[in-house]
């Protein structure tokens, strides 16, 4: 950039407000968003919008199809599905949210210090996040799942441990990238303690493909929480998950396929809108791309 | 008491090929409010004896000799005491100001977080003086500039800016690692008078680490030139450039351009390569590229002095007749 070019820019435009800028004219992303946040609101709203209670049982009204006053139909149960399906996205959601939440606080602590120590000590958190890496994602978590019990909490917290490797892997990965720097090097000329290196220097610049990663491990995450739900290892019943309402709805596919359908549409559209919204950040964040 | 004295610098690294002394035993001082440039090609110490000063080795750097700051020896103090030193007594400005500052952190933020680490002022106070220091090195519209992003600044602006940052806690000794080295050659100009300016407003001693000998004839009061990690000439830096007293300082001339030399001509260049630090030859480590070499050059030639406060690390000095002869 030359003397020209820099002074030509009439304010100070920060990092945020610029990737804010370019995130809106992705419209696939601003979609992306549109809908999750749209989930979350239903999930937030869950009590007040929800036609019915999600756990209430009627022998009169079991695997109805769908009509006006059961606008998704009925299950086994005789439970309205639409409801379940507002309810479930609480659990859905949460998991999602809360164990990428775990699984960052978790993980980049570990990678940054990893990351700028190296040494005996990068040795030793490399060597278990490796280790943790070469056993596959759902595996892991089925396996930390079963060990710790069958609830919606063990469910997260297996999740959460299950996806903290690849944020400690992608924190040291930036960290030993960032150590090398002069910005760094002049941080450290100017008496900065290490523990302000790696918490105030190191970590602001490498946010944002934290940010990313974080947002389509939350994709993956609520994809967990219904594969562990549908195994029983997740949400327990009469509480709704979408797995489990999967699991349930299983044995009356050819009979009630709505049991099925609005569950699955639900998983489908969170998931593609989380994708979406994760490869707006990753555009709009992308240093490569700065300046356009 | 000078600024800063050093005295018999060594620093060896442990490499998988065994260990290597990239410095061996410099001594130099800074006088108060002086600049004394450090001269010599790539790869003969000058960064590493900067970094060495500033206790910015990494850890399989082994440091010996004495450092001392105005008078305090400082070498052997524990790594906290080094880090509460940096930005605070001792400043460093770096080579390439593109990438010296925090790409997502304002001018003012960076310049502000000196006096916040060593002063213990707050976030408005510190802003508020981290504008004034950027006042003071001359950046136009201060204020302005402050609250931008290292990335909508020139080249020059972000080395004014790592200038303030470095003088904002008025060090008693400025390193300036290759200051312009990556600038255009007015901005150079610009910098290095800032340079000048700063220091005597503030008495902070610089020292100049460079390889541009015209920038050591304008700026630098006092010259050290090095060669493959060992001090080869030292002195006032007029006297150095005029009467060269070492082959290498000779040849280093040589090589530099100048505008009022004959036009056509090819610049000389000084044959052969800078010996291996990990097998250097021994002796006088510049023999494998000297005209003047003798059987005597197999010793190692102790930094005599040749004229007050001119020394010279060669058997052969003074050159003068050798110099007519050739």
């Amino acid at each position: 950039m030359s003397a020209t070019a820099a002074s030509a820019v009439p304010r100070a435009e920060s990092p945020g407000r610029r990737a804010l800028r370019r995130f809106l004219r992705h419209r696939l992303a601003v979609a992306g968003l549109v809908v999750v946040l749209a989930f979350v609101l239903a999930a937030a709203l869950a009590p007040w919008i929800a036609p019915f209670d999600p756990v209430a049982t009627s022998w009169s009204r079991i695997r109805k199809p769908p009509s006006e006053l059961h606008l998704f139909g009925t299950d086994e149960n005789g439970r309205d599905v639409l409801s379940r399906v507002l309810w479930g996205a609480r659990a859905s959601l949460l998991a999602g949210g809360l164990s990428v939440t775990a699984a960052l606080t978790l993980g980049v602590p570990f990678g940054l210090l990893a990351g700028l120590a190296g040494g005996w000590v990068d040795t030793f958190i490399s060597r278990v996040t490796d280790a943790m890496l070469s056993v596959p994602f759902l595996i892991l978590a089925i396996a930390l799942a079963a060990f710790l019990g069958p609830a919606l909490e063990n469910a997260m917290l297996a999740i959460a441990i299950s996806a903290s490797p690849i944020f400690v892997r992608l924190a040291r990965g930036m960290a030993m990238e960032a150590k090398s720097t002069e910005w760094v090097e002049a941080a450290r000329a100017l008496g900065n303690p290490p523990w302000r290196i790696a918490l105030a220097h190191v970590l602001p610049n490498i946010v944002p493909p934290l940010l990313v990663q974080a947002t389509l491990a939350i994709a993956e995450a609520i994809i967990a929480e219904a594969s562990l739900s549908f195994l029983g290892l997740g949400q327990q019943p009469p509480n709704p998950s979408w797995g489990s309402m999967l699991n349930a709805a299983q044995r009356f596919l050819t009979q009630a396929p709505w049991m099925a359908i609005y569950p699955g549409l639900a998983i489908f559209l969170v998931v593609l809108a989380i994708n979406l919204l994760g490869d707006g950040l990753r555009d709009a964040l992308d240093p490569r791309a700065r300046g356009r | 008491m000078q600024a800063l004295e050093v005295r018999d610098l060594a620093v060896t690294f442990a490499t998988e090929r065994g260990p290597l002394r990239v410095l061996d035993g410099i001594s130099f001082a800074l006088p108060p409010g002086r600049t004394v440039a450090l001269v010599g090609e790539s790869g003969c110490g000058k960064s590493v004896a900067s970094l060495a000063i500033m206790g910015l080795l990494p850890p399989n750097a082994a440091v010996e000799g004495a450092i001392r700051l105005e008078g305090r020896e400082i070498a052997e103090l524990p790594p906290e005491e080094r880090r509460k030193l940096r930005g605070a007594d001792l400043a460093m400005i770096f080579q390439e100001p593109m990438t010296s500052l925090n790409p997502v952190f304002t001018a003012g933020d960076q310049v502000a977080e000196a006096l916040r680490l060593h002063q213990g002022l707050d976030r408005a106070r510190a802003q508020a003086a981290a504008v004034a220091m950027l006042e003071a090195v001359r950046i136009p519209e201060a204020a302005r500039r402050a609250r931008q992003y290292p990335h909508q600044l020139s080249g020059g602006m972000r080395q004014r800016v790592m200038i303030a940052m470095a003088l904002a806690c008025r060090p008693r000794v400025l390193i300036a690692d290759e200051p312009t080295t990556a600038l255009d050659v007015t901005v150079q100009a610009q910098i290095l008078a800032l340079l000048d300016d700063m220091r005597g407003e503030t008495g902070a001693a610089v020292l100049l680490i460079t390889h541009d000998l015209g920038v050591v004839a304008d700026h630098a009061d006092e010259v050290v030139v090095m060669y493959a990690g060992r001090v080869a000439e030292t002195g006032p830096a007029a006297r150095v450039l005029a009467t060269p007293q070492h082959p290498y300082t000779v040849g280093l001339l040589g090589a530099a351009p100048r505008l009022d030399g004959p036009r056509g001509t090819r610049l000389a260049t000084v044959e052969g390569t800078v010996p291996d630090l990990a097998d250097p030859p021994a002796g006088c480590r510049f023999k494998t590229r000297c005209p003047f070499r003798v059987a005597v050059c197999d010793t190692a030639p102790p930094l005599l002095e040749v004229a007050p406060g001119h020394r010279a690390a060669c058997h052969r000095a003074p050159l003068d007749q050798l110099l007519v002869a050739a």
